[in-house]
């Protein structure tokens, strides 16, 4: 029998990863509240199904789910950024030699925005698995319960997505 | 590892990758909905739980379900420390204020709000329309306190909100004030049924509405 107590300490703590997961995933805020917010009603509902103590990848997978659901609803190729020079422009020009204002702050804010917009670019299923890896600390078997795909392509996956990664920080990197 | 190439790739990452953070209201609103589910799963397992023939004695068993859930608020009611459920009520108004679910249904017309709890719970409110005496009903909403769904009515006074939290409960007739985070709390109890009002609003404004509510 399921009460509250046991899902609040096992499963509600997990809010975090669960928000930051989505977020990755649909690429807007609302969306992914409303896609978490289901997901844990549904997690509560099926509390059951959890086997052992460790919640995260369970309602990742949940998460995971809806926000799948959520994708496949949207028509155009979802999620996707195309690597236009509009969003290059938008990133802040590193000037090279001048150091006009050479904030430490500006600086990471820059990178922030190169790496994020490079995570952006990637397609979901690579997108994925390395916000799962690199921002959730994520081993690899629990990425394969997640994502529902075996060890081996959970290997293969990370690999490619680092590859595409690389390339499109050096391509953004060369345009500044 | 595959890992062991990409250090420096792993690390811009995870130091420089924006971590998005779920609002506070997020996570109320979480909380609130599953409390409200928890709420309404109890409610529909309790006759199995006692074991009375299913069907048959529905009625009976369901009139028995009501009568031991006022004998359960009763005996815990001296339990559970009043503190405790003070901290829990302001919670519950400070909640309801920040995910816009003031209410549950929108209305000053008490003849609306009154019959909306019918099927909700398992007793009736008392619903009374105060805006001649300054006292603005701005409608009612499910709410869980203290383990049980119980109903909050909201009233304006001026600028600020009231939330009167009603139940089944028995005890002192007169009224006790109190204060907790800042929000002023009154606690008082008529025909069986106990009130608790919380709001940021004066505590004689809450004291006035108190006397209205007798």
């Amino acid at each position: 029998m399921t009460t509250p107590r046991d899902f609040e300490t096992l499963v509600l703590p997990h809010l975090q990863a669960a928000f930051n997961f989505a977020r990755w995933l649909v690429h807007d805020h609302q969306v992914a509240e409303d896609v978490v917010q289901d997901a844990f009603l549904r997690a509560y509902r099926y509390f059951d199904s959890l086997r052992g103590d460790d919640a995260r990848p369970w309602l990742l997978a949940i998460v995971r789910n809806n926000c799948y659901t959520w994708l496949e609803e949207q028509r155009t190729e979802p999620g996707r950024v195309e690597l236009d020079d509009d969003l290059i422009d938008k990133l802040p020009a590193h000037e090279h030699g001048q150091e006009t204002d050479p904030g430490i702050a500006l600086e990471r804010e820059r990178t922030r925005k190169l790496v994020d917009h490079a995570l952006r670019a990637l397609a979901p299923p690579f997108r994925e698995v390395v916000v799962l890896r690199e921002l959730e600390g994520l081993s690899y078997a629990e990425i394969a319960h997640v994502a529902a795909i075996p060890i081996g392509t959970v290997m293969s996956r990370l690999s490619r997505a680092r590859a595409e990664l690389k390339t499109t920080l050096a391509a953004l990197r060369g345009r500044n | 590892m595959i890992d062991d190439d990409d250090h420096e790739l792993s690390g811009l990452i995870r130091t420089h990758a924006t971590r998005h953070r779920a609002s506070p209201a997020l996570d109320a609103a979480i909380r609130t909905e599953i409390a409200l589910q928890s709420a309404a799963s109890r409610k529909r397992t309790r006759s199995p739980e006692w074991h009375w023939p299913a069907w048959g004695f529905a009625g009976v068993g369901f009139a028995f379900g009501v009568l031991l859930t006022v004998l359960v608020v009763l005996l815990s009611g001296q339990a559970v420390e009043t503190d405790k459920l003070a901290a829990e009520l302001v919670n519950s108004h400070v909640r309801a204020l920040m995910v816009s679910h003031l209410t549950d249904v929108a209305s000053s017309n008490r003849h609306t709000v009154k019959p909306w709890f019918q099927g909700k719970l398992d007793f009736s409110p008392a619903v009374q329309d105060l805006a001649e005496q300054g006292f603005i009903l701005v409608g009612g909403r499910l709410d869980y306190v203290s383990g049980r769904p119980v109903a909050a009515l909201v009233y304006r006074r001026h600028d600020h909100l009231i939330n009167v939290f009603i139940w089944p409960g028995s005890g002192n007739e007169g009224q006790q004030a109190s204060t907790r985070q800042g929000f002023n709390l009154l606690h008082w109890h008529v025909d069986g049924m106990q009130y608790w009002a919380v709001s940021d609003a004066h505590a004689e404004d809450l004291a006035a509405l108190g006397k209205l509510l007798h």
